[in-house]
């Protein structure tokens, strides 16, 4: 099965958790906060010690090499960590459409030679996006993708997620804390409780 | 020249010296006095005993005398390295990291020293051995303690930006990288200073005995600068070792940064 799947996911907190994401899939995560949604995330993309398997079209995360598998499932977390000076030096040699990405995301090339010391919050959260989308991603997991950004930019940032998923038929896994974008783009909507996965409630309004 | 003999009388006039700083501290409600007095005295019964001891060892320059004692010397350097980390290895890691790197670098160096560059025969003569091996585990204790806690405190701090990394793709190496390149500098940096103003600023150590001991001066800085260059290797060496072993400890199979293979100090400062 093409996609991303997970199977028996789970560690002291929350799992053992079962989900699969189909090829160009969205699926939305919510939850209070505390629930695992972002240890979930970061334990799809094998950041913290846990039991389970993941597979991405149909490749097991443990036959594959460590730092390939992160680079595939491209993780987004919440607050995004810079380790250099510029924007730039964080972008691969040779990268997919950066220019194009750059003016979707309002930015002009420019923004490569600045300093990331200088950049706001929310040009931070933007420029982490095109960050990961850079590695090109077979899947993405997005934590908050969009939690610090005026409607502007948010649309900005949604439309271009969309537009990766669709070029590249993308299994998205999104946690988000705004109802109405999980109504609007998600496939499915689930949230966590009790550390295990269920369909979101039904929006009484 | 013939060496002067230090009788108790002529250390009792150095004494007085203590007393003094010791009423000093009292009087200016420092709280250290004793502190003081303790440290003196310690350091007093502790050098009486290892004269003592190193009389009965050149007596005997038998190296199943002279081993159990530098192994006394490394166990002790290694509990010092790990007493002075504020986030350390669980487990064994904690003393082992340091006390194996100190093992291989002044071991190894000391030895190298003995057999290659002085040529002593054997080359375990406690004479030279003992006092060389005291002066190299004694820095490159330093240098090893000042590299460990680096690396663990900014691999504590850095855990974000680390992490960004290896969802980048990074290997282990690449990801912990900066930090470790800066942890094995502050190691250095501490020989590289003393090796910069040696003789201009302060007479070392071993260089002011000999010269109190009647060796020509001349003599005394050949000496002294072999053991500098001693030192260096030996400090580099070991920092280097320590924090490639130590970063590595904070990495499992898959890569994953655990910092969960820390603690934290006990109690405060």
């Amino acid at each position: 099965m093409d996609g991303l799947r997970v199977q028996g996911l789970g560690n002291a907190l929350f799992g053992p958790i079962d989900l699969a994401v189909g090829t160009g899939e969205r699926v939305f995560l919510s939850g209070p906060s505390g629930c695992g949604k972002s240890l979930l995330l970061r334990a799809i993309a094998d950041l913290d010690p846990h039991r389970g398997e993941v597979w991405l079209d149909d490749a097991p995360r443990s036959r594959l090499p460590a730092p390939l598998w992160r680079r595939r499932v491209g993780l987004l977390p919440a607050e995004s960590a810079w380790w250099g000076e510029s924007v730039g030096e964080h972008l691969p040699a040779a990268h997919p459409p950066l220019d194009e990405w750059l003016s979707a995301l309002g930015f002009g090339p420019e923004v490569l030679d600045w300093s990331v010391a200088r950049l706001s919050t929310g040009e931070r959260q933007r420029l982490a996006l095109l960050r990961l989308l850079a590695q090109s991603p077979r899947a993405l997991l997005l934590d908050e993708a969009t939690a610090n950004l005026d409607p502007q930019n948010c649309a900005r940032v949604e439309g271009l997620i969309e537009d990766y998923r669709a070029a590249h038929h993308t299994p998205v896994l999104w946690v988000s804390h705004d109802p109405a974008q999980r109504r609007r783009l998600g496939d499915r909507r689930l949230s966590i409780r009790d550390g295990r996965l269920e369909p979101e409630d039904i929006d009484p309004s | 020249m013939t060496l002067i003999s230090l009788t108790p009388l002529d250390l009792s006039l150095a004494a007085v010296l203590i007393l003094l700083l010791a009423w000093v501290s009292w009087r200016l409600r420092l709280g250290v006095e004793r502190r003081v007095l303790v440290a003196a005295l310690r350091s007093a019964i502790q050098l009486s005993l290892i004269g003592l001891v190193l009389k009965v060892l050149f007596a005997q320059s038998s190296l199943s005398l002279i081993a159990p004692v530098a192994l006394v010397m490394l166990a002790v350097a290694g509990w010092e390295v790990m007493q002075r980390q504020r986030r350390r290895y669980r487990g064994p890691w904690g003393y082992g990291i340091g006390a194996v790197s100190m093992f291989l670098s002044s071991f190894g160096v000391t030895f190298l020293a003995l057999t290659l560059v002085i040529g002593v025969d054997p080359w375990y003569q406690p004479q030279y051995l003992i006092p060389l091996l005291g002066m190299l585990l004694g820095n490159t204790m330093n240098g090893i303690a000042i590299a460990l806690d680096n690396l663990t405190r900014h691999a504590w701090e850095a855990r974000a930006r680390i992490e960004a990394r290896l969802l980048a793709g990074a290997d282990w190496g690449e990801a912990i990288g900066e930090v470790r390149r800066e942890a094995i500098r502050s190691g250095l940096i501490p020989i590289i200073n003393s090796m910069a103003s040696a003789g201009l600023v302060s007479l070392p150590g071993m260089m002011t005995g000999q010269v109190l001991a009647g060796s020509p001066p001349l003599e005394a800085a050949r000496y002294q600068i072999l053991i500098m260059f001693l030192i260096a290797g030996g400090t580099g060496l070991g920092s280097i070792f320590a924090v490639w072993a130590g970063s590595r400890r904070l990495f499992d199979d898959r890569q994953r940064l655990r910092l969960d293979r820390l603690k934290a100090r006990p109690r405060g400062g």
